[in-house]
C-alpha cells in the first residue's frame, strides 16, 4: 500500500491533518486504534451536545463528518506498531499486520493521563478521571454514589462539571493542588485568552457549590479485594470508586520508538523536538496536536492543519510562499490559543514522587522504596532500573509507570527531570501475534 | 459506581454470569456498569486489578474472550460476548 500522507490518530489535530491534507490533493490513510473517530477529547462527539464541554463536542462531531467527505481513507480498529525509514508504516487490523509506504507520516498521538501513584491506587476502583470521562463519552456511564476524585488540573474540574450536569452524583473531592492555585486561578481572568481559563474557572464554581473539595494532600485507598474506603487526612470516608488526576503528557511512545527523533523535556513531561511545523527530528515525520507538547484541543487542530500544509509543500504541492501564505492566519490563532497553557503548567506542575511503600510500576509490582533503593546503588537513569528493578519492563511497556520513574528517579537523584533521559521504547509499540505478523508475508 | 444513561440493550457473559451490556460499548464499561471492578489478579502477586485508564494504555483490563487475550477497554461488546478473567 502507498499514500501520500499517513496520519495517525483521529483526534482533533489527526482528523484537522487528514481535511487538510485532503484539501490539498493529497492521498490520505488515518489510522486510529479506536472504534469510532475523535481520540480522547472529542470521543464520541455529537452534534447535538449541551452542557459543560458542549462547544468542543460540537467542533468534534463538525470535524468528522467532513472527514467522512473528504475522500480521505479511514481505518479504525488500527493499531500502529511500527515506522522504518522510507518512511514506512506497520499496523496490525482485524488479525493480520500491513504495511504502507508514505510520502510523510503525520503523527497525532494525544496525551495519556499522567498517573498519581498514592496509598492503595493499584485497588481495583481506582482509575483515572480521563478513564472515567471515557466511560461517560463512550458508554453514557455516569458516577453514582460513592465516587471521589482527587488530584489537581484542568480535566479534573471538567469532568466533574460534566458529570454533575449530566446528573451524575460525587460525594466529594480532594484537591491535591498546590497552596497557591486559588489565588492564581484568578489571575488570567484578566488576560481573557480564548474563553478557556474563564470557563475553567465556571466549572469550579459549579462543582464547588454542589460536592464537598478537600484541600489534603494526605490521601489513602484502602480496601479488601476493591475499593472500599478514601481515608483523608487520617479520617475514613466510604468509596467505591476514587477517581485520580494530576495532569496530562504527550504521548510518545511511538516517536521515543523512532532513529534519530529527538525529545526535550517540558512542563514536566518529555516530548518530540518540533520546529513550528511538526517537523521532528527525523525526516518525513511530523507531530501535530498534543503528542508533540501539550496545548488543548483547539490548538491541536490548527497544528493539524499547519503540519499538513507542510506535507503538501514538501510533496510538491506549492512553493513556500502559498505554504506561509496559507499557514499565517492558522499560525497566528495557533499562538492565540496557545498562551494560557505556560500559566496552566506553571500552576499544576506535577505532584512530587510518593512514599516509599507505594507502587509505581503496576505491572512489575515495584514501590518507590526499591526505586530509591536503586538510585542509593548508583542507578542514574530509568533505562538502568530496568536491570535493578524490572520497573518499566512490563505488559504497559512503561506508558503508565514511565513519568512516574523518570520523576522518582530525578527526585531521588536530586537533580532536574532534564538530566535523566526517559524511558526508552522499541518497536513494536503493542504486542503483537504470529498470526498477525504472517499477513505481512 | 457508574451508573447507565442509556438502556442496555444486549447480555454478555462474565465467567459464567449473564450481564446486560450494550452493543458497541468497551467490554470494560459493561462489567463496572454491571458491578464487576476486579478483573484479574497480577501474575506476580495475585494482587486484584481492574481497568484504570480506559484507553488501553495500562494493560490491567486483560482479559479472555472467546478464548484471546484482549485489553477489556478496546474491545467492543457484541451481543453474547463469553468474557472471562
Ligand atoms: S484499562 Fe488500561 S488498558 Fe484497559
Amino acid at each position: 500500500m502507498r499514500v501520500d500522507v499517513l496520519v495517525l490518530g483521529a483526534g482533533p489535530a489527526g482528523m484537522s491533518a487528514a481535511l487538510e491534507a485532503r484539501a490539498q490533493g493529497l492521498s490520505v490513510l488515518l489510522l486510529d486504534e479506536n472504534a469510532a473517530p475523535g481520540g480522547q477529547v472529542y470521543r464520541g462527539a455529537r452534534a447535538d451536545a449541551r452542557g459543560p464541554g458542549a462547544d468542543q463536542a460540537r467542533a468534534g462531531a463538525k470535524l468528522a463528518a467532513a472527514l467522512a467527505g473528504s475522500g480521505a481513507e479511514r481505518r479504525f480498529g488500527a493499531t500502529l506498531w511500527a515506522i522504518e525509514p522510507g518512511p514506512v508504516a506497520f499496523f496490525s487490523e482485524e488479525g493480520g499486520a500491513r504495511r504502507v509506504a508514505a510520502g510523510q507520516i503525520i503523527l497525532a498521538p494525544g496525551t495519556t493521563e499522567r498517573a498519581l501513584p498514592l496509598p492503595g491506587w493499584t485497588l481495583p476502583g481506582v482509575m483515572g478521571v480521563g478513564a472515567a470521562q471515557i466511560l461517560m463519552k463512550s458508554a453514557g456511564l455516569l458516577p453514582s454514589g460513592a465516587v471521589w476524585l482527587a488530584g489537581q488540573g484542568p480535566l479534573l474540574w471538567l469532568y466533574a462539571a460534566q458529570a454533575l450536569a449530566k446528573g451524575g452524583r460525587i460525594a466529594g473531592i480532594v484537591d491535591m493542588s498546590g497552596p497557591r492555585t486559588a489565588a492564581l486561578w484568578h489571575l488570567p481572568a484578566a488576560l481573557a485568552a480564548p474563553g478557556y481559563l474563564a470557563r475553567g474557572m465556571a466549572w469550579m464554581g459549579a462543582v464547588r457549590r454542589q460536592v464537598p473539595v478537600h484541600r489534603s494532600r494526605d490521601l489513602r485507598a484502602e480496601g479488601d479485594g476493591q475499593l472500599e474506603r478514601v481515608v483523608i487526612d487520617g479520617t475514613p470516608h466510604p468509596a467505591d470508586t476514587l477517581l485520580l488526576h494530576d495532569g496530562v503528557v504527550p504521548n510518545t511512545q511511538v516517536t521515543r520508538a523512532i532513529q534519530g527523533c529527538a525529545h526535550r523535556f517540558r512542563a514536566g513531561a518529555w516530548e518530540p523536538v518540533v520546529d513550528e511545523w511538526g517537523h521532528t527530528s527525523t525526516a518525513g515525520i511530523l507531530v501535530a496536536g498534543d503528542g508533540g507538547g501539550v496545548f488543548g484541543a483547539a490548538a491541536a487542530a490548527l497544528s493539524g492543519r499547519i503540519a499538513a500544509l507542510a506535507v503538501a509543500h514538501a510533496l510538491g504541492c506549492f512553493g513556500v510562499e502559498q505554504r506561509d501564505a496559507l499557514a499565517g492566519p492558522l499560525l497566528l490563532r495557533r499562538g492565540r490559543q496557545r498562551a494560557p497553557r505556560r500559566f496552566l503548567d506553571a500552576l499544576f506542575p506535577p505532584l512530587p514522587p510518593p512514599a516509599d511503600p507505594v507502587m509505581l510500576c503496576r505491572c512489575e509490582e515495584v514501590s518507590a522504596g526499591r526505586v530509591r533503593e536503586a538510585v542509593a546503588l548508583g542507578c542514574l537513569g530509568t533505562n538502568q532500573l530496568k536491570a535493578f528493578t524490572r520497573a518499566g519492563m512490563g505488559a504497559c511497556q512503561g506508558r503508565v509507570c514511565g513519568p512516574l520513574l523518570h520523576s522518582a528517579v530525578a527526585a531521588a537523584r536530586g537533580v532536574d527531570g532534564a538530566m535523566v533521559e526517559p524511558l526508552r521504547t522499541r518497536f513494536p509499540t503493542k504486542p503483537l501475534t504470529l498470526g498477525e505478523l504472517a499477513a505481512l508475508a | 459506581m457508574f451508573q447507565r444513561t442509556e438502556p442496555a440493550d444486549c447480555s454478555i457473559e462474565w465467567d459464567g454470569a449473564v450481564l446486560p451490556a450494550r452493543t458497541g460499548e468497551p467490554l470494560a464499561a459493561a462489567l463496572l456498569a454491571a458491578g464487576v471492578v476486579r478483573l484479574r489478579g497480577t501474575v506476580l502477586s495475585g494482587a486484584p486489578r481492574g481497568a484504570f485508564c480506559m484507553m488501553g494504555a495500562c494493560f490491567d483490563c486483560v482479559v479472555q474472550v472467546e478464548g484471546a487475550v484482549v485489553q477489556a477497554c478496546m474491545v467492543a461488546v457484541t451481543p453474547g460476548m463469553k468474557a472471562a478473567p
